[in-house]
């Protein structure tokens, strides 16, 4: 009998501890399908984040480093410097990648450090339940925006892509999104190009992944990823910043 | 042993890291002690290693935590201010049992303070300037020569034990120039790694480095693992010089600089016929606690003199636990104690 389908090695044999109709399993899913389809488990270095994925070190099979909020892209650099040879890549969702650590991955990104991080944008803080995000959308209510995102009070959402491709250390910057079939068949071609070109020692890569948190959001998953398509992608819309035609 | 050289300490300080095997270094500058990564960014490409001087000190100490993670001997510096923005990362290291060396060559406080020596991060070294219930082991030379003698111990110390080792000078031994002797190689302690990350080479099961427990039980065993840990370090890396303290009439407790002042205290005072003692804690943690214990009854008091308000002197309290009383001298804002006035001080509690 053929196996069409089956879990990638690179995942554990584990159960997730995401909510329903979160997005989160599914960029998982992509990147150990493309640490998969590399061949490079066995040198590929994984740095968790703070937030709903702190502990994906449980999830992936390669080696995994738990870094402290915002801190990733510094912990990364270390280990890369360490062993430049390895693949190292960050998860980072937006409170701790846009919000904390906002000196780390723009510093990260400007030494053109060869490192990639997978960027969880879904507009919102999920693991301490629901509080604003630098992400967050103008008029969205959260726990700590309850009359909804005033600009005048609380700024406007930030777009890290647009930001990061100003530096030329940034040598891959894509956004993408995960709210139907196709547009998750071009998130994983954007991962895979992302370790591509870290393997090939381009630079900094990166790839944003708009992803939901029906949870936090208050509505069902599948309003979630509608969600998603017209109220994010206005604001962030998708495509490649940087790196596009480049050969890997 | 080699030949003689003159130098100054910050550069001892990253000599003796290079000769201890220190391949990696990331920094952020910071008044007195930036000399550290000038002579890195030297000399480590021709050791084909790596200086970064980082966006800031946290992530500096955050670059540290990812290249302990991958195994490396690895260390940074920094002075006062820069030390508290590290002590994010010192905590989480010390949870996930990473070894690295930190120097701190501490500058008057607090807030920005002053730039000029000073002993006042005592409490912030020895107490946990992070959070949760941790230690780290806390060297204090005392001259240049010490200096380079106690980096090497460090980082051996640091990786026998995986545990973070932190060297506290001040801007007199950093900025000074004195003469150094180094050996012709060093004795490096080749620890055991397998718990690093270096790539499974899809060999074995996936290592992971991590300071997260939530489930309490198993936080609480892993604290219990970790004062076990600090149990065995008390015992076996505990470091204190005692000079001249039988039959002393008094026994001064001061460490790095101040102790040198007091080693010229002790000559002026046997003149008037005054027998002062040097008790010279060389690990600040794990405090040599034994060394006051034995010589508690013998002298009429006790003097603790440091470029603080008094911090160290607590810890001598505890150790004399009332056997005798226990003085303070203390000078601050970078001002340090002059052997008149440590001397009037010894005269008005002998009276």
């Amino acid at each position: 009998m053929a196996i069409v389908f089956q879990r990638p090695h690179a995942l554990r044999d584990t159960e997730m501890h995401y909510c329903p109709g979160c997005t989160h399993g599914i960029v998982h899913r992509m990147v150990a399908e493309v640490i998969d389809e590399l061949g490079i488990e066995g040198t590929t270095i994984g740095v968790s984040p703070v937030g709903c994925a702190y502990n994906n070190y449980l999830y992936f099979n390669c080696d995994m480093v738990q870094a402290a909020h915002g801190r990733a892209p510094a912990v990364a650099t270390g280990i890369k410097r360490v062993h430049p040879d390895n693949v190292v890549f960050t998860y980072q969702g937006d409170g701790d990648l846009a919000a904390i650590g906002t000196a780390e991955i723009v510093h990260a990104a400007n030494r053109g450090e060869k490192i990639t991080t997978i960027f969880i944008n879904n507009a919102i803080y999920g693991m301490t339940s629901g509080q604003m995000a630098p992400t967050t959308l103008i008029g969205q209510v959260t726990t700590t925006s309850p009359f909804g995102r005033k600009p005048e009070i609380e700024g406007y959402p930030l777009n890290v892509c647009e930001m990061l491709s100003t530096l030329k250390g940034a040598a891959y910057v894509e956004r993408v999104s995960t709210h139907d079939i196709k547009n998750i068949r071009n998130a994983k071609k954007a991962i895979k190009k992302a370790f591509q070109v870290q393997m090939a020692g381009l630079g900094f890569s990166i790839v944003e992944v708009l992803s939901t948190c029906p949870t936090n959001w208050g509505i069902d998953p599948v309003k979630a990823l509608k969600w998603v398509e017209e109220k994010m992608i206005p604001q962030y819309p998708l495509g490649n910043f940087r790196g596009k035609d480049l050969e890997v | 042993m080699g030949e003689k050289i003159l130098m100054k300490g910050n550069e001892v300080i990253a000599e003796a890291a290079l000769r201890a095997g220190c391949r990696h270094y990331f920094g952020y500058p910071i008044t007195p002690q930036t000399e550290i990564a000038h002579y890195f960014a030297k000399k480590m490409p021709q050791y084909g290693g790596t200086f970064i001087q980082a966006e800031s000190e946290v992530a500096a100490m955050n670059m540290v935590y990812g290249a302990a993670s991958a195994g490396a001997r690895v260390m940074t510096s920094s002075s006062s201010p820069g030390i508290s923005l590290k002590q994010e990362a010192i905590s989480y290291s010390a949870c996930a049992e990473l070894p690295a060396v930190i120097v701190n060559i501490v500058r008057a406080g607090p807030g920005l303070g002053g730039i000029l020596a000073s002993q006042c991060d005592y409490f912030q070294a020895t107490k946990g300037g992070g959070h949760g219930d941790y230690r780290m082991v806390v060297l204090a030379p005392s001259s240049v020569q010490e200096l380079y003698e106690l980096v090497v111990e460090a980082f051996n110390i640091a990786d026998r034990y995986r545990t973070l080792c932190m060297i506290m000078g001040d801007g007199m031994l950093g900025q000074m120039m004195e003469a150094v002797e180094f050996r012709d190689s060093e004795d490096i302690c080749e620890a055991d790694k397998s718990w690093a990350v270096t790539g499974t080479g899809m060999k074995r099961d996936h290592n992971i480095i991590t300071s997260i427990y939530i489930d309490p039980e198993v936080l609480e065993k892993h604290n219990q693992k970790l004062q076990e840990k600090y149990r065995k370090i008390a015992e076996n890396e505990t470091r204190v010089e005692v000079y001249n303290c039988d039959d002393a009439d008094i026994i001064v407790a001061a460490y790095g600089t101040v102790a040198r002042i007091i080693k010229n205290v002790i000559k002026t005072a046997e003149k008037e016929g005054i027998r002062v003692g040097l008790i010279r804690p060389v690990t600040l943690w794990p405090f040599p606690t034994a060394a006051f214990e034995k010589y508690a009854q013998v002298p009429q008091a006790f003097l603790s003199v440091e470029m603080s308000a008094g911090q160290m002197v607590e810890d001598v309290r505890l150790a004399v636990n009332g056997k005798r009383p226990v003085h303070f001298l203390g000078r601050t804002g970078g001002m340090i104690p002059t052997q008149k006035e440590i001397l009037e001080k010894i005269r008005e509690i002998l009276k």
